[in-house]
């Protein structure tokens, strides 16, 4: 029962692991054209944005709130510095790149930050307010028109091409693997080792409780969303990086499917709950339906319903065990309005 | 270690919310190997201040002196780290974290660490629990812990940093009989190491048996305050309503050829509780006590077929009732206020009225399926003037309502439906005096009336004045029927843990 208990993990990160694990041998069976080391790299490259977005969207939600904006965040911070880097004709290597993303993904969450821990306002209501300011800011300001890959600084083009591992006839790794699990495990040991990662998990729990054993929860919150910022604009620039164009037109509107995994990796809604590890696994597991349905005869339209229909049954699985782990009280009241 | 300098001083303290002045110039010294009770009924300003001192809440103006040195006002972090720690009515627990992290969480953030580390952490929460001689599964989650290890989580948290003042807002509420004594056990030991408690309750005979300082606090200022032996719990629940109050007992025995409105024979159900027979007349207010898990909640509970019960016999009003559901109880003419009334017995977001009204809609529904209007409203305006419900109007939402306000509107609801018997579960926990007094008196008046009434409470003092009989359950069965003269304070007492 006990070993049981933890392979199922504190939030059903092992049924996670064995719906993936189900999910993997039905499509080698349904399609021959599956088990190969490309669908794997291809599974691999497709996950890494997502993934970078989902440890954003992973952190907020601990702190008990729902960030819209990130994918504002991150073409604005990508899209703007490539921008003004073929415009100056200047290129300030693929680090200087990244660091000038950063920061303007960080002040863009400093934003949200205050806004949301100051005045105490719904993240969800602010994150979509400054979604659309950043969007339209972006488009009025900065730009509309597509960079094609003959336009893009020198050195995201070559990182564009960088393989970590070259299968001839199969595909390659992409060698921004390497710094996003950098970033994964960054995360996961900023979550688990620090205290300002349990802070988060504190102020998600209860945020009046965290004030009143000494959690600055203002700053925390305006930290949180700093880094979210910053996490969103470092997969702006690998979105960039990886497609070879930057077009402001994009990454907007693809936030539920992120804020989707995340859920079906185990965190709450409701805030206080939620791993690294589980978040990972719903990246990987909406990554493998999208890119593969199609190998196994199943139209790409369902694709969409299919990311559904898991995020519900995920939800309600964690809604189910919660539900019979705790004693649930007879609701005198319901049971009297119905006699 | 006791000395006479203050630990801890508040001065004319000053606090309005919104144009009501919640505290009004309230000065409160602190020494330390004290313990300092903390008395007033809700909304007396009693909170408030612990809010200021731990510095959740700034004070409009006053000062508070700790070590000698004066702070217009303390900030949550300052406060802890002058040694100053809360243990909240609620306990402000993170359920999401294990029962040792939460223990640690609030010395590591006092330490400032910025790295956390598990074995630290496990090691400081083991330390204190093994102090304190407790047993707390630590490792799990708290959301999956009883009230109890709740309780004494928040008190570990609260003595793992060097605790210099220790404030327990209400700490017994949750507790029954023995575990407040082992808290008061373990309040001496830190007395002894000479922390200064100050203990906030509404149950007199535990702040006089704790305490050896008293205030009361009453409408944001301080009534009376002196050394407990100057007290009685008369003198201190005079000083908290402004009103004289008695423990004598308010019942007069009933004659005693009344018929049985309800005669229970033999109920039983598995795991919980056997052999249990009684009866109740009509007009008769019953008792039912006894230590937390005795079995007292679940007799009420098979009563009113939320468990029901898989042996022996109801008759009500001579007729034989199968309770096999609420709705079999509710049918039979049972009512039943249940134990955790905010979560179970009220919908908090909606107004007095609708709460009223919820459980008897069928009453008033024309015969066009269309409620009477008219005719809820002139019945609620009825219940609302009986009950005395403290409220603007009957539109206010029941979660802008204190505890004993709330507890009326429960019981309004059950009196709309008319029951022939009315049973309540703890019907006074976090209520003050005054509503107490109040609550009691309505349901005497509806016994008068003719309704039967049960109430399971460990409160002793409010079976013993209102009681015309109690009975005693201990392990799963009736021990003990005390009646008349008999009923006191100690034999109950007695007749409980013996």
């Amino acid at each position: 029962m006990k070993i049981l208990r933890r392979l199922r993990g504190a939030n059903n990160e092992g049924v996670l692991l064995a719906v993936i694990i189900v999910v993997i041998v039905l499509m080698a069976f349904a399609s021959p054209a599956f088990f190969t080391p490309g669908t794997f790299f291809s599974l691999a490259r497709s996950s890494l944005v997502p993934l970078v977005f989902a440890l954003g969207v992973l952190l907020v939600m601990i702190s008990g709130g729902i960030d819209v904006s990130f994918p504002a965040i991150a073409i604005f911070a990508a899209y703007t510095t490539v921008e003004w880097s073929s415009e100056a004709s200047f290129d300030p290597t693929i680090v200087g790149i990244f660091a000038i993303a950063i920061v303007i993904g960080a002040l863009w969450g400093l934003l949200n930050g205050v806004v949301i821990a100051r005045f105490r306002l719904p993240t969800l209501i602010v994150t979509l307010g400054t979604q659309g300011i950043i969007k339209g800011i972006l488009l009025t300001y900065i730009g509309s028109t597509y960079i094609s890959a003959a336009k893009l600084p020198d050195s995201v083009a070559q990182t564009g091409d960088a393989h970590l591992l070259d299968v001839p006839g199969a595909g390659y790794l992409h060698g921004m693997l390497v710094p996003v699990v950098m970033i994964v495990v960054v995360i996961w040991w900023m979550l688990k080792y620090t205290t300002f990662g349990r802070s988060i998990f504190a102020i998600g729990g209860d945020a009046e409780a965290a004030r009143r054993v000494g959690i600055k929860v203002v700053r925390t919150q305006v930290i949180l969303y700093v880094l979210v910022g910053a996490l969103a604009a470092f997969g702006g620039v690998i979105f960039v990086i990886l497609g070879k164009n930057a077009n402001p037109q994009t990454l907007v509107g693809t936030e539920l499917d992120i804020i989707a995994a995340v859920v079906l990796g185990g965190a709450s809604i409701f805030g206080g709950r939620g791993s690294v590890f589980g978040t990972v696994l719903g990246v990987v597991l909406v990554q493998l339906i999208n890119n593969n349905l199609v190998l196994v005869g199943v139209p790409s339209t369902w694709q969409r319903a299919a990311v559904g229909i898991l995020l519900i049954v995920g939800v309600s699985i964690q809604a189910l065990a919660a539900m019979r782990s705790r004693r649930q009280p007879v609701l005198v009241e319901e049971e009297v309005s119905k006699a | 270690m006791t000395s006479s300098e203050p630990v801890l001083q508040v001065r004319n303290i000053i606090k309005t919310y919104g144009g009501v002045r919640a505290l009004d110039g309230v000065s409160l010294s602190l020494v330390s190997g004290e313990v300092h009770c903390l008395a007033g009924e809700n909304g007396s300003g009693k909170s408030t201040l612990i809010k200021i001192i731990s510095g959740v809440e700034r004070p409009d103006s006053g000062e508070i002196v700790i070590d000698g040195e004066s702070h217009p006002h303390t900030t949550p972090s300052s406060a802890i780290r002058a040694g100053i720690q809360v243990i909240y009515q609620d306990f402000s627990l993170f359920p999401n974290l294990t029962a040792a992290e939460n223990i640690a969480m609030l010395s590591e953030l006092a330490d400032r660490r910025k790295i956390s580390s598990r074995k630290r952490i496990r090691a400081a929460a083991e330390a204190i629990v093994t102090d304190l001689g407790l047993r707390i599964d630590l490792d799990a989650d708290v959301a999956d812990l009883s009230v109890a290890d709740r309780q004494l989580i928040a008190i570990c948290r609260a003595l793992v940093g060097e605790a210099r003042v220790l404030i327990m807002d209400e700490p017994t509420t949750a507790l029954t009989h023995s575990e407040v004594q082992r808290l008061f056990t373990i309040v001496r030991r830190l007395q002894e190491r000479g922390v200064a408690v100050v203990f906030v309750s509404h149950k007199l005979d535990e702040v006089l048996a704790i305490s050896q300082h008293v205030t009361v606090v009453r409408n944001g200022a301080v009534v009376e305050s002196g050394a407990a032996v100057d007290f009685t719990a008369r003198s201190i629940a005079k000083a908290m309503t402004g009103r004289e109050v008695s423990e004598e007992r308010l019942v007069d025995d009933l004659a005693p050829d009344q018929n049985p409105l309800l005669v229970v024979e033999g109920l039983g159900r598995e795991g919980a509780f056997s052999d249990a027979s009684f009866s109740l007349a009509s007009g008769e207010i019953l008792g039912i006590t006894g230590l937390l898990g005795s079995g007292r909640s679940e007799i009420a509970e098979a009563l009113f077929g939320v468990a029901p019960a898989d042996t022996g016999t109801v008759v009500i009003n001579g007729r034989e009732a199968r309770i096999r559901s609420i709705a079999d109880a509710v049918k039979a003419g049972i009512g039943y206020v249940p134990e955790d009334r905010l979560t179970q017995g009220l919908f908090l977001e909606k107004s007095i009225a609708d709460n009223m009204v919820a459980s008897s809609l069928d009453k008033y529904r024309s015969r066009a399926l269309v409620l009477d209007r008219r005719r809820i409203a002139r019945s609620m305006a009825d219940l609302f003037a009986r009950l005395r419900i403290k409220a603007p109007n009957v539109q206010a939402p029941v979660r802008s309502l204190s505890g004993g306000n709330a507890q009326r509107v429960v019981i309004a609801k059950w009196l709309d439906r008319k029951p022939s018997v009315l049973m309540l579960n703890g019907p006074t926990v976090g209520v003050d005096i005054g509503s107490k007094e109040e609550i009691f008196a309505i349901l005497r008046e509806q016994a008068a009336e003719g309704m039967g009434i049960i109430v399971i409470s460990d409160d002793i003092p409010e079976l013993v004045t209102s009681c015309h009989r109690v009975l005693i359950v201990r392990a799963g069965r009736i021990v003990a029927e005390i009646a008349r003269d008999e009923i006191d304070v100690d034999t109950i007492q007695m007749r409980m843990t013996a």
